[in-house]
């Protein structure tokens, strides 16, 4: 959905690698988990808790809490506001959250 | 519990500026931010940018860079990064989340420096995959130096429309139209505040450059008789609306929408400030006097957060709120923060003089604020302009039965994303003013915390 | 000076006790008037823990333990009624609910209370004190510093904002006068009737109920009545929609319809402050991750403080003043397990029916005795 502009117009920060909905994805270290997941096409992002309709980030700017996605076993983290670190695994959100256990 | 002069929450150019300021008084001064660098929305990621995005993003990008070497050379600042503020009390103890720990500190003077977001877009279709904030679009270019693909279609009013579009062509993105939604029966009232706007600092040539740029790509320019409205299925897929009396559907991608910011006033709410409703602005902004200091005498609220007046608006009010805030701690004098203050007085009032022309021709139009009733308005609880409608006349007087009544807020994004709306949607069906309808009562957490983070502050000590 | 038509009540309060107090008036073909404070009323429901419970009640009173049980088996048919008449899903379950013990301290005073109540209620009263395999097969989620629990089957919860809307809605359905955004500032009994008046407003009515919640205290007095209400802060968190993980509510837990975690509650005496404290909230979610360990990564969207309106030993006041007839003061904190009363037996005594029997004991005068 999105694309990286020019590389010369571009700091280079290092790529590295996190798993998203078991699929491995390549990164940019220290970008917001939102974008990373923007570039990488990871669209919707999540499927709303009351009806289930596909939803993606609106603000980029934790205001609007729709880049919620599973990051490392917590569910319901804003993806806009988490930086991407190595191995970090992801995934997505189908409706409400579970408590205890995996669905 | 670590005790400082002032606290600022906030690290865009009010909270930059205020903390800049007061360290060079010689005061103890933290600053929080949720983001990991200081810049806040307007200047995000600025310190890190390469030569390369600061040429693409240009010059009043670029001026963050300066604000945030001077933030980092101060002496005494305690900025403490991703961190995020969810409690303040009556005493000023300050609740914060780092790390996913909860933590507290005290401050003698608190700065509310939350800046401002862009004003919610209740149209038909906004909550499909593809449709987001032109300025969300920005901070994918700010720190992911990235662009939508394919057919982009800018809707909305105002200048950072104009630059987010500029930005995208100047990355090649494919913009296929700029529709602004503008009613055109703001301009003649617009007109009467040239004047002002012509002794503002450059902001009337800077639009200019950037409405010919648009031009020269060859962008099509077209402007709304009405609703607009996104279609799609499990992602935006056209725009349709009515030009100059003719039906249009532009295929899309990616739509972005803009109307103008509001201030973000999540925090001051949750204070219990005073808020007035800016009938220019239509938005809420908390009562402060000419230094910042809201109702609430060792709280100041400064830059966006108090009233939209742009970033380098913001920088000088932020200074100038530091400055209050010294004379109010006994570190000046009266006289000291009279004539330390006056230069920036008058500068602050030099960059607000462009306001009432942007605020009077970008005014949003009615079917925007007040939007028909199939729109969803509370995004996180699926709830639309109807529904809230049927609430208020039910006998709802005011947001906060609303909510409790339709579940309208109650989500997570705590009724950021549908206050303004609803406010004004009851306001429109029981016939009285946004004033009288009043706004949600904001509760903490301010932002959600995990139960285990609060459960961490217990020092009650275990029974049995 | 807006009076509109006359009415043979008025209901001062649009809270739950208000609400349901004129549904059922209506629904007994009265007409009346419901006064509602604005958006800004302290509103005890807003903070309801929206419990239908008897376990626990009416230690030191058995008609209240009665009255609180007959609400609780009248609840499912007032909720059919008002769910049929609406369309408004209640949410009600009553499959029994549970109080949760962490030491064995607390089991046995948890077992005192309820054999006390028990041996004093004069019917059956069903409850049963569990141990930790008998609550984990009920509650799957509980935690291991659980040591055990009582559970009784009357007991049970509904959605109190879907209640308020609900009777909100049937009210107007039944022809009520509504008005919001009243504050009444004087009552007074001229010529037999009764005159209400706001500012800008004039009401008039044959009968005249206070269930005006923390502000009955003021009004009662105009009309020869007594209310010595006092508010009693309870704070609450409410967490993140989730799957359904608790099929029981309990005292200070509950999963609701919409699938958020609720958890309560604290008791404070901080006057007309409904705000909310990091001490109190921080030892609520401390004991409900003991409680229950899995909520520690569900997410507070928000916290509460709610006042509640209670009487100098906790019980309702009912009474029709003995000076200016048909003007009665309803207060209780019990607001939604007593909603099908207030609906049923309660509006009919108030209608001119019989004084409920369970509800003889509850007039104002009892305080005056206990201070002689």
């Amino acid at each position: 959905m999105f694309r990286e502009v020019d590389a010369s117009r571009l700091d280079e920060a290092p790529a590295c690698h996190i798993e998203v909905d078991g699929h491995k994805v390549a990164v940019r270290e220290g970008e917001p988990l939102a974008a990373a997941l923007l570039k990488a096409a990871v669209i919707p992002m999540r499927h709303s808790v009351v009806s289930g309709e596909p939803r993606a980030p609106y603000c980029m700017m934790g205001v609007c809490f729709e880049c919620l996605v599973e990051v490392d076993g917590v569910p319901n983290v804003q993806a806009c506001m988490t930086s991407v670190r190595e191995g970090m695994t992801v995934r997505r959100q189908h409706g409400a959250r579970q408590i205890g256990g995996q669905a | 519990m670590r005790e400082y002069d002032v606290a600022i929450v906030g690290a865009g150019p009010a909270g930059m500026s205020a903390a800049s300021q007061a360290a060079a008084l010689g005061l103890s001064v933290v600053l929080m931010d949720e983001q990991p660098r200081a810049g806040g929305q307007i200047y995000r990621n600025v310190g890190a940018a390469s030569r390369g995005r600061l040429d693409w993003l240009g010059p009043d990008y670029a001026h963050g860079r300066g604000l945030v070497e001077q933030l980092a050379s101060a002496p005494g600042v305690t900025h403490l990064t991703s961190a995020t503020v969810w409690d303040v009390s009556s005493a000023l103890e300050v609740s914060y989340l780092q790390g996913g720990s909860a933590a507290q500190c005290r401050a003698k003077h608190l700065i509310v420096a939350t800046g401002a977001m862009e004003r919610p877009s209740p149209l038909p279709g906004w909550t499909l995959p593809g449709v987001m904030n032109a300025g969300a679009a920005q901070i994918m270019m700010k720190v992911g130096g990235a662009v939508p693909e394919g057919r982009i279609v800018l809707v909305g009013g105002g200048p950072l429309l104009y630059l987010v579009a500029v930005q995208l062509l100047d990355a090649g993105a494919q913009v296929a139209a700029l529709l602004e939604t503008s009613p055109k029966h703001n301009r003649r009232p617009a007109m009467r505040h040239l004047m002002g706007a012509l002794r503002a600092p450059g902001y009337l040539i800077k639009g200019m450059r950037l409405l010919a740029r648009i031009r020269r790509a060859g962008v099509a320019h077209h402007f709304a008789d009405a609703e607009v409205a996104i279609e799609g299925g499990d992602t935006a897929e056209a725009v349709v609306f009515n030009a100059g009396g003719k039906a249009n559907r532009i295929a899309v991608d990616t739509v972005l929408l803009h109307h103008g910011v509001i201030p973000n006033v999540q925090l001051t709410r949750m204070l219990r400030l005073e808020h007035d409703w800016d009938a220019r602005q239509l938005a809420w902004r908390p009562r402060c006097d000419a230094y910042g200091v809201s109702s609430h005498e060792a709280i100041s609220v400064t830059g966006d957060g108090a009233g939209i007046g742009g970033a380098r608006a913001a920088e000088c009010s932020g200074a100038i709120a530091a400055l209050g805030a010294a004379c109010r701690l006994g570190v000046i004098d009266a006289s000291a923060l009279q004539a330390k203050a006056a230069p920036l007085l008058a500068e602050h009032q030099a960059q607000l003089r462009i306001r009432p022309f942007l605020d009077t021709l970008y005014q949003p139009p009615d079917w925007l604020l007040t939007p028909t009733d199939d729109t969803i308005v509370c995004r996180c609880e699926e709830v639309t302009a109807g529904q809230i409608r049927d609430m208020a006349r039910l006998g709802c007087t005011g947001p906060n039965q609303t909510k409790f009544f339709s579940r309208s807020g109650m989500g997570p994004c705590q009724g950021r994303m549908c206050g303004v709306t609803v406010a004004q949607l009851i306001a429109q069906t029981r016939g009285v003013s946004v004033e009288d309808a009043g706004y949600y009562r904001i509760r903490p957490p301010l932002k959600p915390i995990p139960l285990a983070a609060l459960a961490s502050m217990d020092e009650t000590p275990p029974a049995g | 000076m807006a009076s509109g038509q006359d009415t043979e009540f008025l209901v001062i309060g649009g809270g739950v006790v208000g609400a349901a107090i004129a549904y059922g008036l209506l629904r007994r073909g009265r007409t009346v008037r419901l006064l509602d404070e604005g958006d800004d009323a302290f509103r005890a429901a807003r903070g309801n823990f929206g419990l239908v419970w008897v376990q626990g009640k009416g230690a030191g009173n058995p008609g209240y333990a009665r009255w609180s049980c007959a609400a609780a088996r009248d609840w499912q048919g007032f909720a059919d009624e008002l769910e049929h008449r609406t369309g408004t899903d209640l949410q009600l379950q009553q499959a029994g609910g549970m109080h949760l013990c962490l030491n064995d301290d607390e089991m046995a005073a948890r077992q005192l209370e309820l054999d006390t109540v028990a041996s004093r209620i004069g019917e059956p009263y069903p409850y049963e004190m569990l141990d930790p395999a008998q609550l984990a097969r009920l509650l799957p989620s509980v935690g291991p510093e659980v040591v055990g629990g009582s559970f009784s089957p009357l007991d049970g919860h509904v959605s109190p904002l879907r209640l308020l809307k609900a009777l909100h809605q049937a009210i107007d359905a039944l022809g009520a006068q509504h008005e919001a955004g009243v504050r009444i500032d004087d009552l007074a009994h001229v010529g037999g009737r009764f005159v209400a008046r706001a500012p800008n407003h004039v009401f008039e009515a044959d009968r005249v109920v206070l269930a005006a919640g923390l502000g009955n205290a003021l009004l009662a007095p105009m009309l020869g009545l007594e209310a010595p209400v006092t508010p009693v802060r309870g704070q609450v968190l409410v967490c993140e929609r989730a799957a359904p993980f608790l099929p029981l509510p309990t005292l200070h837990v509950r999963q609701t319809g919409d699938g958020s975690v609720q958890i309560g509650d604290s008791k404070e005496n901080v006057g007309m402050d409904d705000g909310t404290s990091i001490d109190q909230l921080s030892r609520i979610a401390a004991r409900a991750v003991r409680c229950f360990p899995v909520l520690a990564n569900v997410n507070v969207v928000r916290a509460w403080g709610a006042l509640r309106v209670m009487t100098p030993d906790g019980l309702p006041i009912y009474e029709e003043s003995p000076t200016c007839p048909g003007a009665f003061v309803v207060t209780c904190h019990s607001g939604i397990t007593l909603a099908s009363a207030h609906a049923g037996v309660l509006a009919a005594w108030l209608d001119g029916g019989e004084r409920p029997a369970h509800i003889d004991t509850f007039t104002a005068d009892r305080f005056h005795v206990q201070r002689s």
